[in-house]
C-alpha cells in the first residue's frame, strides 16, 4: 500500500504543479494589475501545496529524493495530472474556465481529504481547503462577471468552455489507484466529490448564462501519464535547468 | 533559562512581510521546548502554504537565539492548521495601526466565505462605505480595499 500511496501524492502535487505552473506563466501577463496578483498568488498557493505532498512523498519513499527531484527529474510519462490543468492560456476566458473547473472540483475533493485515515495527508488537505475556498470564490466570480459583460466577453469564455468541457470529466474519473486508496480509506469517494462539484459547476453556468455542451464524454489518460502534447513544453521550459546543467545547485 | 525567556526573545523576531508584527503576535509559534543547556526546539506553523517568508522566518528565528547563545531547531507542523484566530490582541493592535485593517470575523466558516463578503471599515478614516478591488493584495494572505469615502486604498488581512 505504501507503494500506491506515495505514487497517489505525487500525483496530487503534479495537478497542482502544472496548473500552478500554467498561473505563473501570466506573471507580468495579466489584463489588469490586480487579476495579475491573484492569478500569481492562486500560483504560489498551489506550489506550496505542491512542496507539501514532494516532500510527504519523499520521506514515504525514504531513497534520499527531495521535492525538488520530483519536479525536475522526472520524465513526462511520469508525471500524473490531470490534462485540464496543462492546457495553454489561450485567453483570459481559457485562463478562468480552466480554473474554474478545476477549483470546482478541487474544493469538494480537499473537503474529504481532511478525513483520510493518513493524517499528514489529512493535514495537507485541512490547510489547503482553506486556500482553495478563495481560489474557488475568485474563478466563480470571473465567470458570472465574463458570462453576463459584454458580447465578446461572453462569446470568448462560451468559446473556452466548449474547448475544455471534454477534459472535465478526467477529474473524477476513477483509475485503479484511486478505486484502491478510497477502498483503504486514504482517499476522497470521486463519486460524491463529482456530485458536488457537477452541482457548482451547472448553477454557475446557468447564472453566467453559457450553455454547458450535451457531451458527456471525456479525454482521459494524464493520471497515467498520458500528456496532452503541451506536456512536452511545459516541462522543456519548467525542467529546463536541470536538463541542460544536471544536478545544478544555486 | 526558560521557556519564557526564549518567548521574550522571539518577541524581537518580525515578520519578514510585515515587520511591525513580531512572529509571536502573528501567532505561528506553536511550542518552544527545552532540549539542553543551551539547546531550543521551536515549533512554528505556515500561514499559507506557499508563504514565501517561512524560509525567513526559520533563519531570523535561528538568528536572534543564537545570538543570544542558543543552538536553535526548527521543526515545521501544519495541523492544527493555523487560522486569523492565532493573531494575538496586540497583533492586531498593531495591524490596524500600520494601515492594514485585521480580520473582522473570527477564522473560516465556508458558508460566510462562499456566500458573502466582510464588511472592512476603512483603517484611515474608519468609514464602512469601502469596496473589494481584489482578493488577492500585495501578499496571498491579504485582499486589496478601497475607501469610496477617502478614496485611500488599504490591505485587508484576510480571514482564514
Amino acid at each position: 500500500m505504501k507503494e500506491q500511496l506515495i505514487q497517489y501524492i505525487v500525483r496530487l502535487g503534479d495537478d497542482s504543479m502544472i496548473l500552478g505552473h500554467r498561473l505563473s506563466e501570466l506573471c507580468g501577463h495579466g489584463p489588469a494589475l490586480e487579476i495579475d496578483m491573484a492569478l500569481t498568488n492562486i500560483s504560489l498557493d498551489l506550489f506550496g501545496q505542491t512542496r507539501n505532498y514532494f516532500t510527504y512523498a519523499a520521506e514515504l519513499e525514504g531513497k534520499g529524493r527531495t521535492e525538488d527531484d520530483f519536479a525536475y527529474k522526472r520524465d513526462i510519462r511520469e508525471f500524473g495530472n490531470v490534462l485540464l490543468t496543462e492546457q495553454p492560456n489561450d485567453d483570459f476566458a481559457y485562463v478562468i474556465a480552466r480554473q474554474f473547473f478545476f477549483d470546482s472540483y478541487h474544493l469538494p475533493f480537499l473537503e474529504r481529504l481532511k478525513n483520510s485515515k493518513d493524517e499528514r495527508l489529512a493535514a495537507i488537505a485541512a490547510k489547503s481547503f482553506k486556500e482553495v475556498s478563495y481560489h474557488l470564490r475568485f474563478s466563480t466570480e470571473w465567470m458570472k462577471r465574463l458570462g453576463g459583460g459584454t458580447d465578446e466577453s461572453h462569446s470568448r469564455l462560451q468559446t473556452a468552455v466548449t474547448d475544455l468541457w471534454d477534459y472535465v470529466g478526467e477529474m473524477w474519473q476513477e483509475t485503479d489507484l484511486d478505486k484502491e486508496l478510497n477502498q483503504a480509506g486514504f482517499a476522497p469517494d470521486l463519486k460524491e466529490v463529482a456530485k458536488e462539484a457537477k452541482a457548482h459547476i451547472q448553477d454557475v453556468l446557468a447564472e453566467a448564462n453559457i450553455q454547458a455542451p450535451d457531451s458527456t464524454w471525456s479525454h482521459s489518460g494524464g493520471k497515467k501519464g498520458i500528456h496532452s502534447e503541451h506536456m512536452g513544453f511545459i516541462l522543456s521550459d519548467f525542467q529546463w535547468m536541470q536538463r541542460t546543467y544536471p544536478n545544478m545547485e544555486w | 533559562m526558560t521557556t519564557e525567556k526564549i518567548y521574550d526573545l522571539l518577541l524581537e523576531v518580525p515578520d519578514p512581510e510585515i515587520p511591525a508584527l513580531s512572529v509571536l503576535d502573528l501567532g505561528i509559534v506553536r511550542d518552544v521546548e527545552i532540549q539542553g543547556a543551551e539547546k531550543v526546539l521551536v515549533t512554528i506553523t505556515p500561514t499559507y502554504t506557499g508563504c514565501p517568508a517561512m524560509d525567513m522566518i526559520a533563519v531570523n528565528i535561528k538568528a536572534v537565539l543564537q545570538e543570544h547563545g542558543f543552538e536553535t531547531e526548527i521543526k515545521t507542523v501544519l495541523s492544527p492548521a493555523w487560522t486569523t484566530d492565532w493573531i494575538t490582541e496586540s497583533g492586531k493592535q498593531k495591524l490596524k495601526e500600520n494601515g492594514i485593517v485585521p480580520p473582522v470575523a473570527k477564522s473560516f466558516d465556508k458558508k460566510a466565505l462562499m456566500d458573502e463578503y466582510d464588511n472592512v471599515p476603512c483603517p484611515f478614516c474608519e468609514s464602512d462605505n469601502t469596496a473589494l478591488i481584489s482578493q488577492f493584495g500585495t501578499t496571498a494572505c491579504k485582499a486589496l480595499y478601497k475607501c469610496n469615502d477617502c478614496k485611500e486604498p488599504f490591505d485587508y488581512f484576510k480571514c482564514h
